[in-house]
């Protein structure tokens, strides 16, 4: 292989180099002086806060999140009123996605370099049984409702672990097409089986969670029977039998935005994905899609913070979740984008869209019109569950 | 070993011998390549060697078990798994003290995790459990069999005891029994139930569609390499360009270009439906199957088979193929006696890179792949990202390796490693 390598890399280096060498130098250079640059704005700006402004902290901060318009939400009504009141820069880091691997990995190598950390409700559940996230006093660290209701009676049942510092409800949902599915739109979620009707591929999450749910429900299991159905091998495969049914109709998705393209190409008459997601396809976008809330499945997203972070780090840490997660700064969020607010104080403050000027509240999950039947996500379930039915289902899926 | 002749060891002009000098000499210029290659040596060591070591390593570490609850494990020793019985009294009150201990310095919930990839619902009997032993008093309370039992009715599953047992040893081949969809019982290792047998189909399937890439790509750039190889200078710079352009494009933005080109409502399928070739509504299904994992992923590996042979025939002298000719050959025993023998180097060379890159390959197969068409990669993603057993992926991942290295040795008994190469 050495033979190879060098020979490979000298031959394919002198080809390469001379069309690029150019193009390379030239961002090298402007790369470094613009590090240079910023490196000196930092010192200066360090220099001017601690000796005019008496702050003694390195103010900066490493939030993690998911990108997209989801971090410019965050962005807007978090990050950029925080940084205005403290002076505190916030770094955003668009890992969410891979966040508890590279947690675990960042302690196991003993260097942090996140301060805070946006997760779904169930990751943030595993992070804290492996004591990667700190527990959290929600009364004590976080602010209290503008009428003075304590933090954990306003966030009521979403404080779903110890750990976990909740921020949005956001749904599992299905859009359909309509143009495609004739003079009849789907009213239920059962619809994605009823290819007679609705014929054409639909698309859905490449995963046991949501689609198992979907399918006991649409075989005609009552909703209080289905989690304890799929603790059993027969309710398992009394949900793939079902799903069965469809299996050749069915695109399976792994990235959010998989469906919303699906559905914008006309390649699937409806399709699975998270319910803001398709808000930005619909009212965005314009889009003749529309959104089908039956049978939604609730998730909720929030903020962890990591053990191990140093006391002015922790300190810091709180002090902007605690501004995060307040009743206005939640309420402000569902300007940018259609994720409902955890706060019940919130509820009341949600407005038009910041730019689209439209009324979000009924584009809320939560909004009564459309929370009809709904699932709230059985974290505990998944906990226990997650592991079987995902290696069951995979080997479903691979025949 | 000095060397001496009739007249004494030879000398320099300063007086030492000559072989000293000679090997002082050589010794400094061994020690600067070794300076000049150490910054390359370190790196080599921090970002490769050591991280395959630990890799391997997780695969068959088990301590969580035996560490968290040491006297449980123990204690369990005495227990006959298989004997049908709940174990007895002392496991039991030795779990209660470990149980404690854990619960109070929040180690359980590890040992949950760790036993649920094993045995669903140990995740939450533990957390469950752990929650009423942090009120108990070891030193009063006894019979701790019925405290957990009444507990939870867990403890008095032989199923959970005997996961325990089985799963307590510090160094498991668990891992590897699960990559080969096999699982560790008391009774030694046993298959897994028919549906789960997942990944033994998986590893089959990534070395057969590599096989079907590589061999496609080989098809695809012999052509285009032999072209590069003699147009003249001006249109092979050209082709060179358009061969290299894609080379440089994100692979992503490559990738989710074939699904634009490959869906039913494709630019493929409607030219096809727009020129009669095929109906409407029997627009082929080109993406999210294993056809579609092909396709993309020869065109994304097509430089890694194009370049190599390119350097190889670019070496090969025409006047070969003219002599031939001129001995009467004809086009085609001129080109399969002559010159495809002496390309063979470079047909070796770029297939092994591109069937290694292609077994290894996770982010396509994931994008266009669909169910049938996805590979071991994206398993091992799934268990690093999602389920979080890296266990199990060092496992798969190890098992990978060692088939590449398998594989490149067959390679070298039946082709030769010095056939391969990647230029003059």
């Amino acid at each position: 292989m050495q033979a190879i390598s060098s020979a490979f890399i000298a031959d394919e280096y002198k080809k390469i180099c001379c069309l690029t060498r150019n193009a390379i130098f030239f961002h090298k250079e402007r790369d470094v002086w613009e590090n240079v640059m910023k490196f000196t704005k930092t010192v200066f700006a360090t220099a001017a806060l601690s000796l005019f402004a008496g702050l003694a902290l390195a103010e900066e901060m490493t939030i993690v999140s998911w990108g997209g318009a989801y971090s410019k939400s965050q962005l807007k009504a978090y990050h950029e009123p925080y940084t205005a009141n403290t002076g505190v820069t916030i770094i955003n880091d668009e890992s969410a996605g891979t966040a508890v691997p590279k947690l675990r990995a960042m302690n196991e190598a003993g260097n942090l370099t996140w301060d805070v950390v946006d997760v779904e409700a169930g990751p943030a559940m595993q992070l804290c049984d492996e004591g990667l996230a700190m527990e959290i006093d929600h009364d004590f660290m976080l602010a209290d409702a503008p009428d003075g209701t304590l933090a954990s009676v306003d966030f009521g049942d979403f404080i779903v672990s110890d750990c976990f510092i909740p921020q949005i409800v956001y749904s599992y949902t299905v859009g359909y097409r309509n143009d495609m599915v004739g003079s009849t739109p789907p009213t239920s979620i059962c619809a994605l089986f009823d290819t007679e009707t609705y014929p054409g591929k639909r698309s859905l999450k490449k995963g046991a969670l949501s689609n198992m749910e979907w399918a006991l429900l649409c075989d005609g299991v009552a909703k209080a029977d289905i989690y304890p159905m799929l603790e059993t091998a027969a309710g398992q495969d009394q949900a793939l039998a079902k799903l069965d049914t469809i299996k050749d109709d069915v695109i399976w998705w792994s990235a959010g935005a998989d469906t919303p393209q699906l559905l914008a190409d006309g390649e699937v008459v409806m399709g699975s994905t998270f319910n803001g997601r398709l808000f930005a396809l619909i009212e965005e976008e314009n889009q003749p899609v529309s959104m089908l809330w039956d049978g939604q499945i609730y998730d909720l997203d929030g903020w962890i913070i990591p053990t191990g972070l140093s006391p002015e780090r922790q300190a810091r840490a709180l002090h902007y979740v605690r501004f995060a997660t307040d009743t206005q700064r939640l309420a402000d969020q569902s300007k940018w984008i259609s994720y409902g607010p955890t706060r019940a104080s919130s509820a009341l403050l949600v407005d038009k869209h910041a730019e689209l000027g439209i009324d979000m509240a009924p584009h809320m999950p939560t909004d009564p019109a459309n929370s009809t039947n709904t699932f709230l996500m059985n974290y505990a379930f998944w906990a226990d569950y997650k592991d079987d039915i995902e290696s069951k289902f995979q080997a479903w899926l691979a025949q | 070993m000095s060397y001496t002749d009739d007249n004494g060891p030879m000398m320099t002009m300063d007086g030492k011998p000559l072989k000293r000098s000679l090997a002082i000499a050589l010794r400094r210029q061994k020690v600067r390549a070794l300076l000049l290659i150490s910054p390359l040596l370190i790196f080599v060591l921090f970002t490769f060697l050591f991280p395959i070591a630990s890799m391997l390593f997780r695969s068959v570490e088990n301590d969580i078990v035996s560490e968290i609850l040491p006297k449980t494990v123990v204690a369990l020793h005495s227990w006959d798994a298989e004997s049908g019985e709940l174990p007895d009294e002392i496991v039991y009150s030795a779990f209660a003290g470990d149980l404690q201990r854990a619960a109070k310095a929040k180690d359980h919930t590890r040992v949950g995790l760790r036993l649920n990839y094993e045995k669903s619902g140990m995740a939450s009997l533990f957390k469950k459990t752990a929650r009423q032993a942090k009120k108990w008093d070891l030193e009063a309370d006894t019979s701790f069999k019925a405290k957990l039992i009444e507990t939870h009715k867990g403890w008095a599953d032989i199923a959970v005891w005997q996961t325990l047992k089985t799963h307590s040893s510090r160094y498991t081949s668990g891992y590897f029994l699960n990559s080969i969809d096999m699982r560790k019982t008391v009774s030694g290792p046993e298959f897994q139930p028919e549906d789960r047998q997942i990944l033994v189909t998986l590893f089959k399937r990534t070395l057969i569609i590599s096989l079907v890439i590589t061999m496609s790509c080989i098809l695809l750039s012999y052509p285009v390499a032999w072209l590069l190889a003699n147009l003249p200078m001006r249109q092979a710079n050209l082709l060179m360009i358009l061969v290299l352009l894609p080379f440089w494009t994100s692979l992503l933005v490559r990738t989710s270009a074939w699904k634009v080109m490959l869906q039913q409502q494709g630019v493929i399928n409607d030219l096809l439906v727009a020129l009669g070739m095929i109906e409407e509504t029997g627009r082929l299904a080109l993406i999210n199957n294993q056809l579609g994992t092909v396709i993309a992923m020869t065109h994304i590996l097509l430089p890694f088979m194009i370049l190599p042979m390119y350097s190889v025939m670019q070496s090969i002298p025409p006047t070969y193929l003219r002599a031939a000719k001129s001995l009467g050959a004809t086009n085609w025993t001129a080109f399969w006696r002559i010159y495809f023998p002496q390309s063979v180097p470079g047909i070796g060379a770029g297939s092994i890179l591109v069937f290694i890159l292609s077994i290894g390959y996770y982010i396509t197969p994931e994008i266009v792949g669909g169910n049938k068409g996805v590979f071991i990669s994206n398993r091992i993603a799934y268990h690093i990202f999602q389920s979080m057993n890296w266990g199990l992926a060092a496992a798969l991942g190890t098992i990978l390796l060692v088939a590449v290295l398998i594989l490149y040795w067959a390679y070298d008994k039946i082709v030769g490693i010095d056939n391969v190469k990647l230029g003059g």
